[in-house]
Formats: structure tokens, sequence, C-alpha cells
């Protein structure tokens, strides 16, 4: 029985646009995704699962909370989806109402539950696709709609000025200079190596990472360029509520400044759902196969700088570290054993946490989960006891991200269990570790 | 409006600034070079304030910070500027009176006026040659000049949106101001303004609710709705307005709210309008990640893999090209046909006006070139900008730097293609 509490939140994106709805328009836009939008994929999906459970174990939500039923992947599958299908779209307010909890705050999307299943039925897509449903419905969390409402307005999920950006930019480059002369920021060069794009957090919290990265690109002589203009966000929100028009439009600006200002590449900061956005879903939805032009995550870059001596290590970390594996770069590109070359160049104990790589746990932030806010915010450290009893047995004190969602959601984690650790970006680690020109 | 044969056409080539002649003291942060290829502009740093070198002179003003240099289509050099904490733009060597809390975005009509967003007193606004709109306005995103710059229109919010307040969202908070004025009617986003030739009209992209778009002219939303459309685009001799737009998860393009082409694509946008406005080309996925150039709905036979950038036409409107990147090489195509050649980057092709030769600046192994019909001129370079043909189109305008020193130098078309 899925938890009283949690089914009580009042959440008003979706209780106060629910008593809106007619039956009629429920049930045309349930047809509408169930049959132009998702096709064959959905139907192989939903015809295969011989609702074995065997995908039960691999869900943190369902392992956090005492093994209930009603959290394994297969239940919020047959909550959601399978009854809308059975019910040819048939259903109401306070079906959707459940279905856009499940959707929203109990799945994550992380795809751990696919590596268990023994079809690999990818169980996150079809969450989605509720998710899709439920955004033409306008049934979405507040705080998600918001951030997609961001991303429509400034193309960044923070609704942040553009000149604030520029701002934010100029201002980390004194800062990067002021530790390392000549760290500058190029801003809009053309043909530069490298375009470097962040999510929106970096400019508005957590800028240093921007200054951070100037040092870095200084010190290993990289041709780089960061854009003065909308497109240098890339992140994507609207990938998660649903809104997969809004996404396209993110996905689009990012990809035509990198065409514009004709890098080489892009590499990108250390974000897991960015990485994602721009990689697969959003070119995806777009008509490219992939990103029209390479795209790097940082954790690959840095692999690439430490590995081929362009960045040299001077000293390391020595208290006890562990690392976070985001979902998205590791499950969803197998970056695990260059993140483990990169951790291990920078840091004398690591300590890796049991299961791993591609088998471990999401942090329950990813996805859109923590984009959900402040409603939302206990039910989702309800459902990572797991990842909380891992990060207890490393005895770590610090928790390496690379990944905001892992940043963020492990910042909360650590708080709500009281585990005394904190986080670090791997970008703070290296630029406290990395030997310094003309030092 | 510019004219290129005013220029000097004369064959050959001549140093014009050594880059290095800044000194170790500067850094040199952007180069510009100017249309004609006279001059080249460098914005250099010297400890914490910044200047303006042109042709290797320092202009005498100091600033706090100096960037974004560009010169305008008539050959003014403009930068955004700071001094005493306050931002303007520099044009030809004079600052604009007026000055922001930030200036940013400079952009050119054809007819040379300078326009900029800037925000002062945390308000938003748009300024064109140096003049402010006297409206301001809770956010600007986005601002488009008319062809002969005497309008301006902007993307701008109207409404104050509290925070997270996504019912207010859904009423409009944004709209487009003309020369200052919004609007009457708000929506929830309005991208991309754009005017159309003679400027009597203004059309945007809008979204009525959170998933239905249209194309709005002068404020009033096409009665069609689509799923989601892209930028509009009116045809240069009258008032008749392109968008993509998206029916059924196709792409076509419609005209005043009703599609005119037939064929649907996975993906459609980059219209481009023959000078004449008879001929639309546009690019177009015509399956899943498979990228071409379609033009009056007849996409080329030959596709590419990783993307195709935007169409352009000759001026006699009968040649389009465009740069392609497949396999993760770049080059050319021109009407259907790919250049055989291919570089790790190109950039927008040049046609000369009867689309007899198209050039290309292009880059192989760090070292910059020039091609024209495919065919690579030997020379290499740190740095190329655009040719420009003459406009008998058998001479070529390359400006570029090489080991420091820039050179402007006029060439037959024929040294190159042989």
């Amino acid at each position: 029985m899925a938890d009283a509490v949690d089914m009580a939140i009042v959440d008003k994106g979706i209780d106060d646009s629910i008593g809106k709805l007619t039956p009629e328009r429920i049930e045309s836009v349930i047809r509408r995704v169930l049959d132009k939008e998702s096709g064959a994929r959905l139907q192989v999906y939903v015809e295969t699962c011989v609702r074995c459970g065997l995908c039960a174990e691999a869900c943190h939500t369902y392992l956090s909370r005492d093994k209930d039923p009603d959290y394994s992947p297969v239940a919020k599958v047959k909550a959601t989806l399978w009854e809308m299908t059975r019910r040819n779209g048939r259903v109401d307010g306070p079906f959707l109402r459940n279905a856009a909890r499940i959707a929203f705050t109990e799945c994550g999307t992380c795809r751990r539950c696919s590596m268990y299943c023994p079809f690999g039925i990818d169980i996150a897509y079809l969450l989605s696709t509720v998710r899709r449903i439920c955004a033409l419905l306008g049934i979405v969390p507040q705080y998600m709609q918001d951030t997609t409402n961001a991303h429509s307005v400034a193309s960044n999920q923070m609704w942040i000025q553009q000149d604030d950006w520029i701002d934010a930019l100029m201002w980390q480059e004194e800062e990067a200079c002021a530790e390392l002369p000549g760290a500058l920021i190029p801003l809009d060069k053309e043909g530069a190596d490298v375009m470097y794009s962040v999510i929106a957090p970096e400019a508005k919290i957590l800028a240093q990472l921007i200054g951070n990265m100037a040092i870095l690109m200084k010190a290993a002589k990289v041709d780089w360029t960061m854009p003065s203009a909308d497109g240098w966000d890339n992140s994507n929100m609207a990938m998660f509520s649903g809104d997969y028009e809004i996404m396209g439009r993110v996905e689009r600006a990012h990809w035509e400044r990198a065409v514009q200002l004709r890098v080489k590449r892009v590499v990108m900061g250390e974000c897991g759902h960015a990485f994602r956005g721009a990689v697969y879903d959003g070119p995806k939805w777009l008509g490219w196969r992939g990103p029209p032009i390479p795209m790097v995550h940082a954790v690959e870059f840095y692999y690439e700088l430490l590995s081929t001596g362009r960045l040299k290590i001077a000293r390391k970390i020595t208290e006890p570290v562990t690392l976070q594996d985001p979902c998205n770069i590791v499950r969803g590109r197998g970056l695990h054993d260059k993140l483990r070359y990169v951790v291990r160049a920078l840091c004398e104990d690591f300590r890796d946490m049991d299961p791993r790589d591609e088998h471990n746990f999401c942090c329950a932030a990813g996805g859109g989960v923590i984009n959900c806010g402040p409603p939302w915010k206990l039910s989702r450290l309800k459902s990572i006891r797991v990842k909380a009893e891992q990060l207890a047995a490393t005895k770590a004190h610090t928790v390496i991200t690379p990944c905001h969602n892992c940043h963020s959601g492990i910042e909360d984690i650590i708080g709500h269990y009281k585990l005394g650790m904190h986080t670090k970006f791997v970008n703070e680690l290296l630029v406290k570790c990395i030997e310094m020109p003309g030092s | 409006m510019v004219n290129p044969s005013n220029w000097d056409w004369s064959p050959g080539r001549k140093l014009v600034a050594d880059v290095n002649d800044a000194g170790p003291d500067f850094v040199v942060r952007e180069l510009a070079v100017s249309p004609d290829g006279e001059r080249l502009a460098a914005a250099v740093q010297n400890g914490d304030t910044h200047h303006i070198r042109v042709n290797g002179q320092l202009e005498p003003q100091e600033y706090e910070k100096a960037w974004h240099l560009r010169y305008s289509p008539d050959g003014r050099l403009t930068a955004l500027v700071r001094r005493n904490d306050q931002w303007s733009v520099l044009v030809d060597g004079q600052v604009w009176e007026e000055q922001f809390d930030y200036a940013w975005n400079t952009k050119f009509s054809p007819s040379g006026s300078i326009g900029v967003q800037f925000k002062r007193d945390m308000r938003y606004s748009v300024a064109i040659d140096g003049t402010p709109w006297e409206q301001s306005f809770l956010s600007c995103r986005d601002f488009a000049m008319s062809d002969d710059g005497q309008s301006a229109a902007a993307t701008v919010q109207v409404e104050a949106l509290p925070e997270a307040d996504i019912f207010k969202f859904l009423q409009g908070t944004w709209s487009i101001a003309v020369d200052g004025k919004a609007w009457d009617r708000k929506f929830l986003n309005a991208y991309t303004p754009r005017f159309s030739a003679n400027r009597e009209h203004v059309a945007a992209q809008v979204r009525l609710d959170l998933f239905e778009y249209t194309a709005a002219v002068d404020g009033t939303p096409w009665e069609s709705r689509f799923g989601c459309i892209w930028e509009p685009t009116f045809r240069p001799d009258r008032a008749d307005l392109l968008v993509p737009i998206r029916v059924d998860g196709g792409w076509t393009l419609a005209e005043n709210g009703k599609p005119i082409w037939n064929r649907k694509y996975v993906q459609l946008w980059n219209q481009r309008l023959s000078p004449d406005g008879r001929r639309v080309a546009a690019v177009v996925a015509t399956s899943y990640g498979r990228w071409t150039v379609a033009v009056d709905d007849v996409p080329w036979k030959l596709t590419f893999g990783n993307l195709v950038a935007a169409p352009v036409f000759s001026a006699d409107g009968h040649h389009v090209a465009a740069t392609i990147r497949t396999d993760a090489q770049w080059s050319v195509a021109v009407d259907g046909a790919v250049w055989p050649a291919v570089f790790d980057m190109a950039w927008e092709p040049v046609l000369s006006p009867d689309g007899s030769a198209v050039a290309a600046r292009v880059e192989t192994g760090g070292r910059h070139a020039l091609a024209v019909n495919g065919v690579v001129w030997r020379p290499r370079f740190d740095r190329l900008w655009d040719p420009v043909f003459s406009s008998d189109g058998k001479k070529l305008l390359v400006r570029g730097i090489d080991d420091g020193r820039y050179h402007r130098q006029v060439l037959p078309v024929q040294e190159v293609i042989g």
C-alpha cells in the first residue's frame, strides 16, 4: 500500500488542474499519445511484460520503502499506463492524480530496472509516456512546470536574464584570473576547438564552477569558448515534464549556437540529465540521430586531459572519498571506468560504493524528481534510504558527484540521514590538485 | 547602404596590420575586420584596462571592459564598452551618450542602423542608434530591426510573474513590442519577431496554450493552431508570411496559416527566400537522421547525416548552397551536389552574384584556407574572414591573418579554380 502521507501531498500543479478536466478531454489526450505518439515500441513493451516482478529488486524506491510491492516498477506501470490502455483512456481525476504522483515523484527514469528485466523493457520510457500524458493534460507538479516555463521563456531553467549570464561570465573570469593569470573566458569565439556549455545553476548559484573551468582550460591550453547568448544552457527539464515541444526548442537553441560558432565539439559541465537531453532525447525529437556536433561530458573531458598529460596532478586529496555514478552518464553512456580513472588520479583514499558502476543506485533526485520541489522532498528522501546506507558503509568524508542532480540529491540525503559527509564536483577537486602553469 | 563597387578591387596583396605589434603587455581578446578589408580592429586588455586598436593604432580611450567587437555592414566599428560601471556602445571611436546598467546583443539593419538590448534600473528595453525606447519592460529577450533601421520589435515581458506562479503564466505574460509599444495581446511565449520588408508588419511565433502554437501578425494570431512552429519569414515583396509548422508529428511549410508544401518532413527549419521572394529553400530531414535542403518542396536527392546549416541563395535566385556535416566531416553542397573535398570545419558559403562560383572558408589540420567551387586555394592562414565577391563575380576579396600579419588581398576567381 503506497504511503498515505505521500498520497495526501497537495501539489497545485496537479490538484488544481485536475478539476478542470473533462472525461472527453482525458480520453482524447490518452488516445492521442497511445495511438499517434507511441506506436509499436509501447505496444511491444506492454505486451511483452510477463509480470514476473524481477524489476522490483532493481528499484531504489521499492527497496527503500521496505519492499512494498506498490513501489515496484511493474506496479507503477500497472497503476498507470496499463490501466490507461486497458480502459481505452477512460480514466478519471483521482486515477490521474495517483498516476501523476507515481510517474513524476516515484520514478526517476533512472533505467536501473531495465537491466533487471529479462526482456530489457524500458520501463522508464513507459513512465515517461505517463508524464507526457499528464503534461498534455496540464497536470505537472508545480515546481517542475515552473522550471519548464523558465526553459520556454529564457532557454535556461532558472529564468536567468541575458545580462546576468554575461555578467556571471565576466565575474568568473576575474575570479579565475586572480587564481591563475590569463585564465580568460573567451566569449563567442568562432572556430574554437571547444564550446563549453553548462546548466543554469552554474550561473545562478554555483558560478565558481565556471571559474574553475577557466582555470582548467588555461592549464590544459585548450582553445575554448562560451556563448554569450541563449543556447548556453544545456539542461532540459522539459524532457522530464513531458513537454517535448519545449524540450526540442531548448535543444535546438543549444545546438544551433554551437553550429553558429563553428566549434569542433561541445564539452558540457558535470550534469547527467543534461547529457541525456543534449545527446539522446533532444536530438532524437528534432530528427538528428545524435548530436550534430560531437559532445563530450566533463568526466570524459577530464579523463582526456589527465590521461594525455595535458593536466598534471601536483597533489592529491587525502581524506576518504566515495563516488556517485550518475545514471545518465554511467548506465546511459558507460563512463564509469573513465570516472574512476579521474577519481583515482585525484584522491589517495577512494572507497567505492556497492553496488557500483552501471548497477549503482540513482540519487533519487534525477529524472526531474528533485525539480518537483518542496512538497515532495520528504517523499523523495523516504524513497532513497538505500543510498544513505550505501554512503554510510563507505565511511567516506566526501561524496564526489559529477552531476548537479546527484549533487543536490545527495546533499539532501546527507542532511536527512545525518551522514556527516559533504559533496564535491570533480571540477572542485581538480583545481586543488593540478599543477598550475608557472608554479 | 554599403556598396562594394567603391572598394579597391585592384588585384594584389597588402599588409594592413601586424597583430603582434600589440606588444607583450596587451592581450588580444577579439579581432574584427572591416567589410572592405581595409581595417583590422582588436579589443585588447592590459591588466584591468581594455582598449581598442585599429590597424595597429591604439585608440586613446580606456575602458573597464570592451568586447563584442563588430563591424557594421557599412563599415563602422562597434564594441560594447563599460566605463564607470556603466555600459554603452562604441561606434567608430565615439561612445553613445546614453549609458546603461547593461547593454548587449548588438545587431545591425541592412541600412546600417545599430541596435542593442539594454537594462536600466532593473527594466529592459531596446536602443537604436543611441536612442532608447521610452518604454521599458520587465524583461526583453530578443529584438529585430526593420531593413531601413527605422523600427525595432522586441520580445518583452509585459506582466510580472510571481515566483512559481504557473497559473498566471498560462494567462500570458509575454508579448511583442514595436517601437516600444506592446501588442495588446499577451501570450505564454513570443519568439523571433520579424519585420516585413516595408516595415508595415511584424510577425512572431506565439504560444497560446501549453501545447498550442501559431504565428501572429501585428498582434493577431493566425486562426490555425499547430503543435509546434519555428521562426517566421515574410516574403520580401509582400506581407505573406512563411512559417514551418508541425502537424501530426511531421513538419511542412505554411503560408498565411495554410500549408503550401505537400511533403511532410521529419524536420523543417531555417527557410530562406530568394531575393525576388519566389523561391523558398529550407533545411529538411527527409527521414530520421538524414538531412538536406528542399527548394520549393523538392528535396535534394543527396542527404547528409550530421547536419545541414541554413541555405544561401545567389543574388539571381537560381542557385542554393549550404554547409553540411556528414560522417563527421564538413563540406559545402551546391544545388544538390556536394564538393568532393571535406574539411575539419567549413563556414557559410558565399555565392557570386550569378551563382557560378561558391566560396567558403574552410579549416583542415588547424589551418584555414579559402575554397572555391570545391577547389582549395593553396595559401594557408591562421584565421580567415568570409570572402567577398566583386559585383561582376570575377574577383575575390580575401581577408586573412598568417603568422600574426593581417593581409587584404584581391585575386581573380580563376586563380583559385584554375
